[in-house]
């Protein structure tokens, strides 16, 4: 993150990180295609969405170029929102033991 | 009173920009991370179900649904690509080659929208699945599937509309480099969404 008035990145950059997000979207299908193990897969897949979703915001959303104080308004308060959703997580693993043999 | 302190001090009297950014620039930030939450609570919710029933459908062959739906991935990543393209060629002032490329988006977004109705009539016809029932037992699917890809399909529609107007004013000489800027947050948003439900839905139900 900068603080200076960045003018942005150049166009060449902005091709590059597209030729980043399609290699990493081709490993994604890839890891679909062997059927990697469920949690090995969900794990994989997170980080591989979170890195494509922060190059997204950087460069092509511009935040690598906005103030800092605007991604501290924005971004940790959507991540602690985002992680509370996983409150859930337990009932969720819980309910097929709960469910009453048919 | 140094200079330091001075500064200081006038920087609380009002007059300042602390974000250094426009109005609709801020207002669309807003949204975007007010969306966020909207889209996160459907995918936690289509997660969360799928962990709750271990008979959850995999209805995705490879060929044709997962590459479909990477078709889908990289038009609207290229409709991303095309759109800083339009935003740079903006801030040039060249107007016309803005137009262009918001018109190079405005194609991948539609490619995207007809290969997802497409897909969705696949799943409905060929895997009877619909909103409210399929052949697995597990309602649920159906119910969580179209409402998440339903409201993504829905703001990649709007989001057309929105780069019309767009595209229609900066050839007119409406609208200024911020505007283009701002419909683009918006655009690259929309495919910031999909980057997770691409894997998290299709890839984790893939049926190889």
């Amino acid at each position: 993150m900068e603080e200076t008035q960045h003018a942005g990145a150049s166009t060449g950059t902005f091709a590059k990180i597209w030729i980043v997000l399609v290699a990493l979207t081709g490993a994604e299908v890839l890891l679909a295609y062997l059927q990697v193990p469920t949690l090995i897969m969900l794990t994989v897949l997170v980080g591989l969405s979170v890195i494509k979703a922060a190059l997204i915001i950087a460069y092509f959303m511009h935040m690598k170029f906005e103030r800092l104080s605007l991604f501290l308004t924005l971004f940790p308060i959507l991540i602690a929102f985002i992680l509370l959703m996983l409150m859930f997580l337990g009932d969720a693993v819980r309910i097929p033991s709960m469910r009453p043999p048919v | 009173m140094s200079t330091e302190s001075r500064a200081a001090a006038s920087f609380w009297e009002g007059g300042r920009s602390p974000y250094a950014t426009n109005s609709k620039k801020l207002g669309m930030w807003l949204f975007i991370v007010s969306d966020s939450l909207t889209f996160s609570a459907l995918l936690f919710t289509y997660t969360y179900s799928r962990v709750a029933n271990p008979n959850w459908p995999t209805p995705f062959h490879f060929s044709p649904s997962i590459i479909f739906a990477s078709v889908m991935t990289l038009c609207l990543l290229s409709s991303s690509l095309t759109m800083v393209m339009a935003v740079d060629a903006m801030n040039r002032g060249n107007r016309k080659a803005a137009a262009g490329w918001i018109l190079g988006t405005m194609a991948g977004g539609a490619a995207f929208v007809v290969l997802h109705l497409n897909e969705w009539l696949n799943l409905i016809r060929n895997e009877h699945i619909t909103a409210f029932a399929n052949e697995f037992g597990v309602p649920l699917f159906g119910a969580t599937f179209f409402a998440l890809t339903g409201l993504h399909m829905t703001h990649v529609i709007i989001g057309l509309i929105y780069l019309t107007i767009i595209s229609q004013g900066i050839v007119r000489g409406k609208f200024k480099a911020e505007d283009v800027e701002v419909s683009g947050l918006y655009w690259h948003f929309v495919d910031l969404v999909w980057m997770f439900i691409f894997p998290l839905v299709y890839l984790m139900s893939a049926k190889v």
